[in-house]
């Protein structure tokens, strides 16, 4: 983005960040889309092992062949029809055509979600694969939401405060808690559901609602919320603490710039200071950070979702792995490429938000 | 070098501890690979033959015992040799042998099991046998009568139905004892077993041994195989540690090299480098992982493979780039540019060693992250058959733990915990002794 918007007369500046921040948006767009695309064939390819995982399947139809009862009436006439019978089948399967040039009909498939139908069935009945998958995503995206929204504020107002402290007991305390709890949120989730489920009784072991919800939306939300407290306690506390450290490392390196020290010598306030001087210029950096963070909590969702029967994406790709449901598979794996491309591409639109070089058009280069 | 060491030690103190931590994980390890080989480990953690017959399903460790005001009952047995015999002869062929054991029962929990285990021999003909057990109270139980084959048998005895303070309806019915926790009220006193046995020739001969098993057993209690946990949590330390180190060095070590060499060079190398990286960043890494678990090799060093392939191009490269970056226009670089150092030179001798300290914390931290990696994929049962490992144990126990069974989870978890911490908080320490931004003023 080297060459510049030229600002034509009259138009306020405000347009011209917007479209700034729009095109450097719609750019960032497409490149992270190419970027899934390939991702996408990466894993199709890891997943097939090169065509590991079709030499496989070759085998599996011979098996199949093998063990069907073939009327004939001479062992060579038997053999023959055997091995037409597994050539006509390898070939109703697609797989006699070399595994690089079967890949980008997967790829096809996968990136527009035409996965056929599944031994699975949804929630609502249906049994399209496309179905399945796509009633699992608003649990999921419940949970991976709400953690993520309380670990991103969490974390700056934690650390701030703890920078604002900085070398009192407390803030000793916090970076020793640090270590302490880091450990992935499906760990804290078993800690959480023997304490809370098992031992105290006062919340449900998991799933998302009641066996016996009550008819009422109302009632109806309560419930949810009510099994919400758990996983998503297990994954802040899987990503908060780290996310706290990291912060207040950031807030602690900008609190010694020099312009920091200026507004400290005109006397500011501390909390002018870190709203104005110090937040501001960090949280481009911060936002990255937890870019990682959040990207991380994708992968860890899936097992915090198995440990609290949590009827999300991930608990559905561990079922469709372990019954070989391979529409499925691929299309909930792609959905969680296409999803790690959104949550990139959501926190790049909040850097647009924070960032002043690209909201204020300083001209520089990027 | 030692004399840095103890400097930063005597500064930070948690170095000191967590270093010792680690140590002590360490040793656990290699007591483990000196005392239990891997070979015998698994044909006792595959339950082969008979390795538990005489230990309790479902125990706790025996040390809940030291927390409890009523103790738990331990694992007994009571061979037919310690037993009063009788033999008198009938008649000529015809004799009648009578074995009494004798016990003393005064917990006032049930034990989890009884298991009466014999073997009988017999000449040509098939002797006729009775098993009573006399209560305390003077009640007697029939266990079994009739004719008995040749060979080892065993006869299961219901625990509440000869320990428990019952009423004679419960003893016709039959209460069982599974899945209780020995709260039943327990007749103190002496038990007897009592064997009869009418034998119609020489050759018959019998011993067995009664089994009272408890509710307690080991370090870490047992499983519903009956499997003494403590095997699973030793043997889960040495791979544990080897699966983390190994891991956490080498995509550690591989992504610093890789930076390197894109920092240096420029160019394609570096583009090719930072788009992989990206596209790498966008792969769904754990469910791509959990695939080649299933559908290809569960082989923890397969598996290694891939999450090392899979974790080199990561983040963490871009911010080691960084790094590299602002060094090359160091002096000493452009000094050794200037001489007409070789590329491979200037990277392997100036530019590395210069930023090696960030990567000891770096690679120390990761360790913990890898041991936690191959537990949650053990966890969801992708777990090497050959090998033993935490994640196992805690993926065998996660379908109980609404049953109580608290300890079973409770090895694995706190021996995880205590990884995680000493890696962590040493690899935290460091990198703030490191890293002049972060140190205490």
């Amino acid at each position: 983005m080297k060459d510049r918007i030229a600002r034509p007369r009259g138009v306020p500046p405000s347009v011209t960040a917007l479209l700034r921040a729009l095109r450097y948006l719609s750019l960032r767009g497409i490149a992270i889309f190419l970027t899934v695309l390939c991702g996408i064939y990466a894993a199709i390819w890891v997943t097939n092992l090169g065509g590991y995982a079709d030499a496989q399947k070759i085998w599996e139809i011979e098996f199949a062949v093998g063990m069907t009862p073939i009327q004939a009436s001479s062992n060579e006439e038997r053999q023959a029809i055997a091995a037409q019978m597994v050539e006509s089948m390898i070939e109703a399967h697609d797989l006699n055509r070399p595994f690089w040039q079967r890949s980008f009909g997967y790829f096809r498939d996968a990136f527009t979600f035409s996965l056929g139908r599944t031994g699975m069935t949804s929630p609502s009945g249906s049994s399209d694969a496309i179905d399945v998958i796509t009633e699992r995503l608003p649990p999921t995206l419940l949970i991976f939401g709400t953690a993520n929204v309380i670990t991103f504020f969490g974390s700056l107002i934690i650390a701030l405060f703890l920078a604002r402290r900085f070398g009192s007991l407390i803030d000793r305390l916090a970076t020793l808690l640090v270590p302490l709890l880091s450990a992935p949120p499906w760990f804290h989730g078993i800690v959480l559901i023997v304490v809370f489920a098992s031992i105290l009784r006062i919340l449900p072991f998991g799933n998302i609602v009641d066996a016996r919800v009550s008819a009422s939306t109302f009632g109806y939300v309560l419930s949810i919320l009510k099994h919400m407290i758990l996983p998503v306690s297990a994954c802040v506390l899987g990503t908060l603490p780290m996310a706290v450290y990291a912060n207040r490392a950031l807030f602690l390196t900008h609190a010694g710039d020099s312009h920091v020290e200026l507004a400290r010598a005109k006397g500011l306030s501390v909390h002018r200071l870190q709203k104005r001087y110090i937040l501001r210029p960090v949280l481009p950096p911060v936002i990255t950070s937890f870019a990682l963070v959040a990207i991380g909590s994708w992968q860890a969702i899936i097992l915090t979702e198995i440990v609290f029967s949590w009827p999300g994406l991930g608990a559905l790709l561990i079922d469709a792995i372990t019954h070989d449901e391979v529409a499925v598979v691929v299309g909930a794996v792609t959905l969680f490429a296409y999803l790690l491309g959104f949550t990139v591409l959501f926190l790049d639109l909040i850097y647009v938000l924070v960032d002043p070089r690209i909201a204020l058009g300083g001209g520089r280069n990027r | 070098m030692i004399r840095r060491i103890l400097g930063v030690i005597r500064r930070y103190p948690s170095v000191g501890v967590s270093a010792a931590m680690i140590a002590v994980l360490i040793g656990l390890s290699i007591y483990t690979l000196i005392a239990l080989p891997l070979p015998k480990a698994l044909s006792m953690w595959r339950a082969e033959r008979d390795v538990w017959k005489y230990t309790p399903a479902n125990a706790r460790p025996a040390w809940t015992n030291l927390l409890r005001q009523e103790k738990l009952p331990i694992t007994f047995i009571i061979p037919t040799r310690e037993a009063d015999t009788v033999t008198e002869p009938l008649n000529e062929t015809l004799s009648s042998q009578t074995m009494r054991l004798l016990f003393t029962y005064d917990n006032t929990h049930l034990p989890s099991e009884v298991v009466f285990f014999f073997n009988v021999r017999i000449g040509s003909k098939i002797p006729l046998l009775t098993i009573h057990w006399i209560r305390p109270d003077g009640m007697e139980v029939e266990l079994r009568s009739g004719p008995a084959n040749p060979g080892p048998a065993r006869e299961l005895i219901d625990p509440s139905a000869v320990f428990g303070a019952v009423d004679q309806h419960k003893l016709t019915i039959g209460t069982g004892s599974f899945g209780g926790d020995g709260d039943e009220e327990v007749l103190p006193g002496e038990h007897m077993l009592v064997i009869k046995a009418l034998a119609f020739d020489e050759g018959f001969a019998l011993d067995g041994e009664l089994v009272v098993y408890g509710r307690v057993h080991g370090l870490a209690g047992t499983d519903t195989r009956r499997r003494d946990l403590t095997i699973g949590l030793l043997w889960g330390t040495p791979i544990a540690l080897m699966f983390g180190l190994i891991a956490a060095v080498g995509t550690t070590l591989l992504g610093f090299v890789i930076a390197a060499v894109g920092a240096w060079y420029g160019g394609w190398i570096d583009a090719v480098i930072q788009r992989l990286t990206e596209i790498n960043m966008m792969i769904p890494f754990l469910p791509t992982i959990m695939m080649v678990g299933w559908f290809f090799s569960s082989s923890l060093w397969i598996l290694l493979t891939f999450i090392i392939g899979f974790s080199i191009l990561t983040g963490r490269l871009k911010s080691y780039r960084a790094m590299f970056l602002q060094l090359i226009r160091a002096e000493y670089v452009e000094a050794a540019r200037a001489y007409g150092a070789s590329g491979p030179r200037i990277i392997f001798r100036y530019l590395i060693p210069r930023v090696f300290p960030v990567l000891l914390p770096h690679i120390i931290l990761g360790v913990p992250m890898f041991v936690f990696l191959e537990t949650s994929l053990a966890f969801i049962g992708i777990s090497d058959p050959n090998l033993i490992t935490w994640g196992s144990v805690l993926s065998d126990a996660s379908g109980v733990l609404y049953m109580r069974s608290y300890y079973w989870i409770l090895g694995p978890m706190l021996l995880l915990m205590f990884t995680g911490i000493s890696f962590s908080v040493l690899g935290y320490t460091l990198e703030r002794a490191f890293n002049p931004l972060l140190r205490d003023r």
